[in-house]
């Protein structure tokens, strides 16, 4: 296939953008101006690059592909990137929604624009990263690296009480990464290699499985995240600026979801079969628990927060079904949610530019100033339900479907969030735009403008064409997640039931 | 091709209007819509005659929609007789109301969005009576369920509307959370979702067990079960029924078209579309019909009291759709559809008949606020006398013919709850017939209750408004005399193989052999309904305040519709919100971040100040703690490793 080095260039090609931008002199208008221009120059064409490894990506294979290998440290340490049918649609999500994210800060960030840029810059670097990377070292430095460049967007340019949140979310992490770093550096001294493909062949011994699991489970379950290690998260989007939240709920989060794909489930196929009921409960409670929580809130992130959490409960389940259609599923509510937390979040961010809260009760009556915002917030408040149709329906009722298959009572608890998932989505919807318009701060609120419609529009059209036609990520998916149930059952099995995976 | 314009023009029509509204302004956005749904019904009426005239079934594939692993699902449109009976119903009643709705709203500040709403739902709900599999369906299924949302909040500025839209969407997804565990059931058992392979397969599955939430149950049971929760939530069955009457703050050509004709009947559609399943289920028929025979007898009764003219219609309807369930409860699948069909034209017309007395009385929605009108709107009395003559089932009016028809298929069946749903029928007839002239009397007789300045300007509709109405009244008084042959006559084939039923179950055939005085009974007895309203309400009209001034508690539990509202309020809604509340402020607050994050930190803090404190500058401090030490690890040393 392709000798050149994509995923490099599509990996790093931010990070060159941002290099730009710190050589950018002069006065400080002009300085902010040219660095906004580089940014969405730079993750654009990022965006353009990632689309070459769809169109080069061929489906019908389980292998990594566009693979780029060169020693680096020396003894099983190497520069391993490659991607397969689930990181690859990840690379594309993060490519996606960071041109939009430039383009939501473009007037919302007005002091330090260069050092906002360079960091976001920074960041979609190691997102993207952290996708590719096939060797463990590689990976952690991409997970870990990730971290900075966020702890620096809520603690420089986040709210009011950016200072606790940034901490909370910094401590949370790592302590869960920690945790990870020790596994890995445990199965580099058994196995004596930290490449993926290799390690994911080793096989382990089924008692170390659960310790190096729950090693694994620490870094993964916060970052989702799972209950009750969530609390984090209602507290980083509140003090996040808009783009660091969009970026945190439509890429940060997944990447807990893919760590359990990539890592967990096929390296530790034992474990990860003992611990599922664990993995089970906690999702439920998760789906219940937030559901309800989001419905009191009286700020619109942490609802939005606490939606995502119960969102994730539902990919948590899918992931851990081993039946095609809770696997797909879980991929899907992640890119779904990719997509329409991005968006609601984008959806807040606009009003609260203009009216500096996000207090719901200071809204209402927003639709008699801004139809257009009114019917944005409606389709995607309604993807955010799972309404037939849109995006988030596919995946959440794959992930049903799957489940359903495996235990009825998790589906059947796991059901109720559909009904919450409307009650907290539509309360909010009235609340903010809907009655009459009172409130003197509203009075001349003004609707979408052009940068604003430009930002929408690929969101909300994507969540209606993947709701009515899936296919293409559907498509992209199928074998690697086939090899991965039929790796896990042969390794649960020893080679006898393969008939399931072919469900 | 036509097939799917049928499907597709309305929802062209409703992105013209719905996007591009604003760009073509408010009367070519209605034009354009209506233009479209006609077109729509008269390709509605084509594929009638072809599908269930000359019965040429089709299914048309159009494109892939889900398929992970064996989990496999098309968009297709699937038409065979009982969908063409559907269409045809939804198209030209939608047609109709479309044109309705432009006298109707022409004083609305938002025309466009109204008929791309409009337009939307139709397009939805000819999805759901098209659809080809169980997904297509529950897509429909939502589909329909978000337009009533947002048509019952069309007027967004009254909280009320706001609230009962919101309620009308959370009530109908807690069927369809049947509806959807349903659907994975069917799936788990059969491999697959669409209709035929399911409904092919359904007797080798009759009988088997499944484990569901940790019990072995009986697999049809459980599946139709949890399909007819969802039923029951769509077609506002006791239990689920709260959002219906609310739903009337929508403006009232939505009343007509989705609260009565059309979307809440979807339950009854997808029961009878399921008959292959059903009646494989036993017990599930059993709940079925127990279900519907009490909710007409309920709404019924509440019907008797409201003051509010739409919510009489309302609740009439709610027991409307009782009878259709009790219906297909006894297996009278045709019976089911049959009534569905007439019901739809005659309420239809009622509703629209409502909403041109409110049209003529400003806005007056109260029955006491109105009276002495029958002169002022004849067009309108007469076609609201047609409704209520077909609704009451007076002979050769429409409703005669289907409500006879499950009346005698439930006295048929012959068992316990057949009995108990025909028992529960009769008594409903009579009750029906009561309240439709109750409402006639109280809104065009007696004296005039409005106000004079609103009286001066009571007249009768524009003609755009009234010709839908005369079509739709010659629906109400022809369609049972018309169609009652085909569709539950003796022998008649018309059903093709769209509807199943057991041979043992058979009671439509049945009905036909039953006893005369069950022919006669609810006819007469909706004679005698009509005259005892003609009593108390024209004769006597001191009477029934007197009434309810003596039985005050009954009237006030009627009044208040059994307290349903408030039972639900009690029992799910402030548990709901009590328990987010404390799991946000306890669980989330003092337990989750009070003893992890928070806690440590206060807890890091804490020692460290502590070991601040230790160190005070005394040297003699520093040397004491210095000797401490050594002794003690002089000690250790002699003891431990030494010794």
């Amino acid at each position: 296939m392709f000798d050149f080095p994509l995923l490099s260039l599509v990996t790093f090609l931010p990070t060159v953008g941002a290099a730009f931008i710190l050589l950018i002199r002069g006065e400080e208008e002009v300085v902010a101006r040219n660095a906004r221009w580089v940014a969405i120059w730079t993750t654009v064409m990022t965006f353009g690059a990632s689309l070459l490894i769809w169109m080069g990506f061929n489906p019908a294979t389980a292998e990594f592909q566009f693979v780029e290998q060169k020693a680096w440290i020396g003894s099983g340490i190497n520069y391993h990137m490659g991607v397969d049918g689930i990181s690859m649609l990840f690379v594309l999500l993060t490519t996606l929604l960071t041109p939009l994210c430039i383009l939501a800060s473009w007037e919302s960030i007005s002091t330090r624009v260069k050092e906002y840029m360079v960091a976001f810059l920074i960041m979609e670097t190691m997102m993207i990263g952290v996708f590719c990377a096939l060797d463990f070292v590689v990976f952690y430095l991409f997970f870990e690296g990730g971290l900075i460049p966020m702890f620096l967007i809520i603690g420089v340019w986040g709210g009011e009480r950016r200072i606790y949140a940034t901490f909370k979310f910094f401590l949370y992490t790592l302590l869960g990464s920690v945790l990870m770093l020790l596994a890995i550096l445990a199965m580099y001294l058994k196995v004596g290699t930290t490449d993926i493909p290799t390690l994911i062949a080793a096989g382990f011994d089924p008692t170390w499985q659960r310790w190096l699991w729950l090693a694994f489970f620490a870094a993964f379950a916060v970052k989702i995240p799972m209950w009750p290690v969530h609390t984090w998260l209602p507290d980083a989007h509140v003090e996040a600026p808009t783009a660091g939240s969009v970026v945190l709920a439509g890429v940060l989060l997944k990447i807990g979801g893919y760590g359990f794909l990539r890592f967990s489930i096929p390296m530790l196929p034992e474990a990860t079969e003992f611990f599922t009921p664990l993995v089970y409960t906690l999702s439920v409670v998760a789906i219940v628990y937030a559901s309800l929580v989001a419905l009191m809130q009286e700020d619109m992130k942490k609802l939005i927060a606490y939606s995502s959490v119960a969102h994730m409960g539902f990919v948590t389940i899918g992931i851990f079904t081993f039946t095609t259609q809770g696997i797909e599923g879980g991929i899907m509510v992640m890119l779904s949610h990719g997509l329409v937390s991005a968006a609601l979040f984008l959806i807040v961010g606009v009003v609260y530019d203009r009216v500096h809260t996000r207090e719901i009760s200071r809204y209402g009556g927003l639709v008699h100033r801004m139809p257009i915002y009114a019917a944005v917030f409606m389709v995607i408040g309604l993807a955010n339900v799972g309404l037939p149709g849109t995006s988030g329906f596919v995946g959440e009722f794959l992930v049903l479907v799957g489940i359903f298959q495996v235990d009825t009572w998790v589906a059947f608890l796991a059901t109720t969030g559909i009904v919450l998932s409307v009650a907290y989505t539509l309360w909010l919807y009235r609340r903010v735009i809907y009655g009459e318009l009172v409130k003197a701060e509203l009075k001349d609120i003004l609707d979408l403008n052009r940068r604003e419609i430009a930002v929408f529009t690929p969101l909300v059209v994507l969540v209606l064409y993947f709701g009515i036609y899936p296919e293409p990520l559907l498509e992209v998916m199928h074998v690697s997640v086939a090899n991965l149930i039929q790796s896990h059952e042969m390794a649960m099995n020893g080679g006898s039931a393969v008939a399931l995976a072919n469900r | 091709m036509l097939h799917a314009a049928l499907v597709f023009a309305p929802l062209l029509g409703a992105i013209i209007a719905g996007v591009f509204g604003r760009f073509i302004g408010d009367s070519a956005s209605r034009l354009i819509s209506c233009a479209l749904m006609t077109v729509s019904a008269l390709i509605s009426i084509l594929v009638f005659y072809q599908v269930a005239i000359e019965h040429n079934t089709v299914v048309v594939e159009l494109v892939t929609w889900m398929d992970s692993g064996a989990f496999e699902v098309a968009w297709a449109l699937r038409f065979d007789e009982l969908t063409a009976v559907m269409t045809l119903v939804v198209a030209v009643v939608s047609c109709l109301i479309h044109w309705y709705s432009i006298g109707y709203m022409s004083h609305d500040p938002h025309i466009p969005r109204f008929f791309a709403y409009l337009s939307l739902f139709t397009f939805a709900m000819l999805m759901l009576v098209t659809a080809d599999n169980f997904l297509q369906m529950f897509f429909g299924w939502e589909g329909v369920g978000l337009c009533s949302y947002l048509l019952i909040g069309f007027w967004f500025n009254k909280p009320s509307a706001n609230a009962a839209a919101i309620k009308a969407f959370v009530v109908n997804r807690v069927g369809d959370f049947g509806f959807a565990l349903g659907i994975m059931a069917i799936f788990l058992i059969f491999d697959s979702v669409d209709f035929t392979t399911v409904f092919n397969a359904a007797p080798d599955v009759a009988g088997s067990s499944i484990v569901f939430l940790g019990a072995n149950f009986d697999t049809m049971t459980v599946i139709t079960m949890l399909l007819f929760v969802g039923a029951m939530g769509k077609s506002a069955q006791l239990g689920l029924h709260t959002w219906l009457p609310d739903a009337m703050e929508g403006p009232t050509p939505v009343s007509a078209l989705i609260h009565a004709a059309t979307m809440v009947t979807a339950g009854v559609f997808m029961v009878a579309r399921c008959s292959p399943l059903f009646e494989y289920a036993p017990d599930t028929l059993m709940l079925v019909a127990i279900v519907g025979a009490s909710t007409a007898f309920f709404a019924a009764t509440v019907g008797l009291v409201q003051n509010d003219i739409k919510r009489v219609i309302a609740y009439s309807t709610c027991s409307q759709l009782g009878y259709m369930f009790f219906a297909v409860g006894v297996s009278a699948y045709s019976a089911a559809i049959f009534h569905l069909m007439t019901h739809a034209f005659f309420k239809a017309l009622l509703f629209l008949g409502a909403g041109s007395v409110i049209h003529a009385m400003a806005d007056e929605q109260d029955m006491r606020k109105m009276g002495g009108i029958y002169t002022l709107l004849p067009l309108t009395y007469t076609v609201m006398w047609i409704g209520s003559l077909a609704l009451a089932g007076i002979p050769f009016f429409a409703g005669f013919y289907s409500k006879d028809i499950i009346l005698e298929a439930a006295y048929a069946d012959g068992t316990g709850f057949g009995n108990y749903a025909f028992t529960l029928g009769i008594v409903a007839a009579f009750l029906t017939a009561f309240y439709s002239w109750r409402l006639l009397f109280m809104t065009f007789h007696g004296q005039a209750r409005a106000e004079e300045s609103v009286m001066a300007h009571v007249h009768e509709a524009p003609k755009v408004m009234m010709i839908p109405l005369v079509l739709l009244a010659l629906g109400a008084v022809l369609a049972g005399f018309l169609a009652h042959g085909a569709m539950v006559g003796e022998g008649s084939a018309f059903w093709g193989n769209s509807l199943f039923v057991l041979p043992e179950n058979d009671t439509v055939a049945a009905a036909h052999h039953v006893p005369f005085w069950v022919k006669a009974l609810p006819a007469g007895l909706a004679v005698a309904g009509i005259a005892i309203a003609w009593w108390l309400y024209i004769a006597r009209p001191e009477i029934p305040g007197a009434i309810a001034t003596m039985h005050r508690p009954i009237y006030a539990f009627l009044l208040n519709k059994w307290y349903f509202d408030e039972l639900y309020d009690l029992v799910f809604v402030r548990p709901a919100k009590l328990i987010g509340y404390t799991l946000w402020r306890g669980g989330d607050g003092r337990i989750i971040d009070g003893f992890g994050p928070d806690g440590v930190s206060a807890t890091v803090i804490r020692l460290a100040r502590r070991a601040a404190q230790l160190q005070t500058g005394y040297v003699y401090h520093y040397a004491f703690a210095m000797l401490i030490g050594v002794v003690g690890f002089v000690s250790w040393y002699f003891y431990v490793v030494g010794g």
